[in-house]
């Protein structure tokens, strides 16, 4: 069986592996990793539970070989936040009920992450663009809109909470 | 479900690349951003047996500007090219059909190369390439080919790609100034295919007459389909909205090979077909100047 080697960086770590080319990211850092906090909803795309950031950008981990991966920087949930305290993002997610069953949050907060990082003031029109590829069977999708409005304007004001 | 095993090859440099093609033809197929190619290994539609992963082939990112061509090269990412300033100001509307496609984590991975060469009947890129004329450079080991965008996509999944080729390049057109563009489609939601989108790019005189139309249909047919019937209803006639909605009635007659899925059957597409090309069309004739 073929092997391939990878060597990249995962919330903050280095880590070097051999992984069967058919293995995915999500599958990678779920299974061989054990940041389970990426979620496996869809396995093709449609769903956004198992987005990572790949150099900061947001990613369908289920739509990349770990092959591919070799070189990057990946953040999951898990490293979000370096201690154990909230981004501001989760906390937003925290105060606006923004959660229910938890499932879609990671993928959810992540999009909502990247998208702060490259419009700090986006519109509600906007957040429900950026959110549209991130489905949630829990919450009907309006608390998890006003916190990420709410954690744009805390993030901006300079307050995480 | 998981993707069935596949040997992997990750060459450094095109002529790497294109050399792995040549020795493994159709068993190999080559990987750009996975966003198409991944899901289909992991649903097992697709079952190559070497994949070839394009990820370290940085020659193929480019974006430039030359003799009035905006030339992108195949693995350059989606998301890139929808903010880059260069497409913003020289054939916006590709930024624009930008943002029907997927989302913006698809967009962060898929490359212009591989969507083409996808070919997907209800991807918006193909139908851009063919309304702007575009022209995709292809090349083997052998050498270099160039393919105009009408003769490039076949059929479903399909283009003029030989076993041992790959796009490497698509040059557009830039749009003269006054040019008015649209694009605009019907999907369940959005980010999802399209059951029926147009783009449309028309060039007008002063007096209000139309100098030049393009219409292109996607998620319709087989394949992207110019409506010849409507831009021949346009050239030379005021940009009314009579003739805007006489000329979108005829796109139907482009339609030769319906697509038709549970998502959409075909009188649903065909019935819908002048509305996605008469709002592409007022959204033109607003932006066209003199």
């Amino acid at each position: 069986m073929q092997l391939v080697a990878i060597s990249l960086t995962v919330n903050g770590q280095p880590v070097t592996a051999e992984v069967e080319p058919r293995m995915t990211l999500a599958d990678f850092l779920r299974d061989q990793l054990g940041l389970t906090g990426t979620k496996l909803g869809c396995e093709h795309g449609i769903c956004g539970s198992c987005t990572v950031l790949w150099d900061g950008a947001a990613v369908r981990s289920c739509l990349a070989l770990a092959a591919q991966a070799d070189g990057a920087t990946i953040t999951t949930i898990e490293g979000l936040v370096a201690d154990s305290t909230l981004h501001p993002v989760q906390q937003a997610f925290w105060d606006e009920h923004a959660l229910q069953c938890g499932f879609c949050t990671p993928g959810m907060v992540l999009t909502a992450v990247a998208l702060l990082q490259e419009n700090p003031n986006p519109s509600e029109a906007e957040i429900r663009e950026t959110l549209s590829g991130n489905l949630c069977r829990c919450t009907g999708y309006q608390n998890i809109v006003r916190a990420v409005r709410v954690a744009a304007e805390r993030i901006q004001s300079g307050r995480g909470s | 479900m998981k993707p069935a095993a596949f040997a992997y090859e990750r060459p450094s440099s095109l002529d790497e690349a294109l050399a792995v093609l040549g020795a493994h033809g159709s068993d190999a197929r080559p990987l750009a951003g996975g966003q198409s190619l991944i899901p289909m290994l992991s649903l097992r539609i697709a079952r190559p047996s070497v994949l070839v992963d394009l990820g370290r082939l940085s020659e193929l990112d480019t974006l430039r500007l030359h003799d009035g061509v905006l030339e992108i090269g195949a693995m350059t990412r989606q998301r890139r090219i929808e903010r880059d300033p260069l497409v913003r100001d020289h054939v916006p509307i590709l930024a624009e059909a930008l943002r029907f496609v997927g989302h913006p984590a698809i967009r962060n991975r898929g490359t212009i190369g591989g969507s083409l060469a996808h070919a997907d009947p209800s991807a918006e890129l193909p139908a851009v390439a063919l309304a702007l004329e575009a022209e995709i450079i292809v090349r083997n080991s052998q050498g270099a080919r160039t393919i105009p965008a009408r003769d490039f996509f076949l059929g479903p999944f399909t283009t003029a790609l030989r076993d041992d080729e790959l796009v490497v390049a698509v040059r557009f057109p830039t749009l003269r100034a006054g040019t008015g563009w649209g694009i605009a489609e019907i999907a369940r939601r959005h980010g999802d295919f399209a059951l029926a989108g147009a783009v449309a790019v028309l060039e007008r005189r002063q007096d209000g007459s139309c100098t030049r139309a393009a219409v292109a249909l996607f998620g319709v047919g087989t394949r992207p389909l110019r409506a010849t019937a409507s831009e021949q209803a346009l050239v030379g006639r005021p940009l009314s909205t009579d003739v805007l909605r006489e000329a979108a009635a005829l796109a139907v007659d482009a339609i030769d090979e319906p697509l038709s899925d549970v998502h959409g059957s075909v009188s649903y597409r065909r019935q819908v077909t002048p509305v996605v090309v008469r709002r592409a069309l007022e959204a033109a004739v607003q932006r066209a100047t003199a």
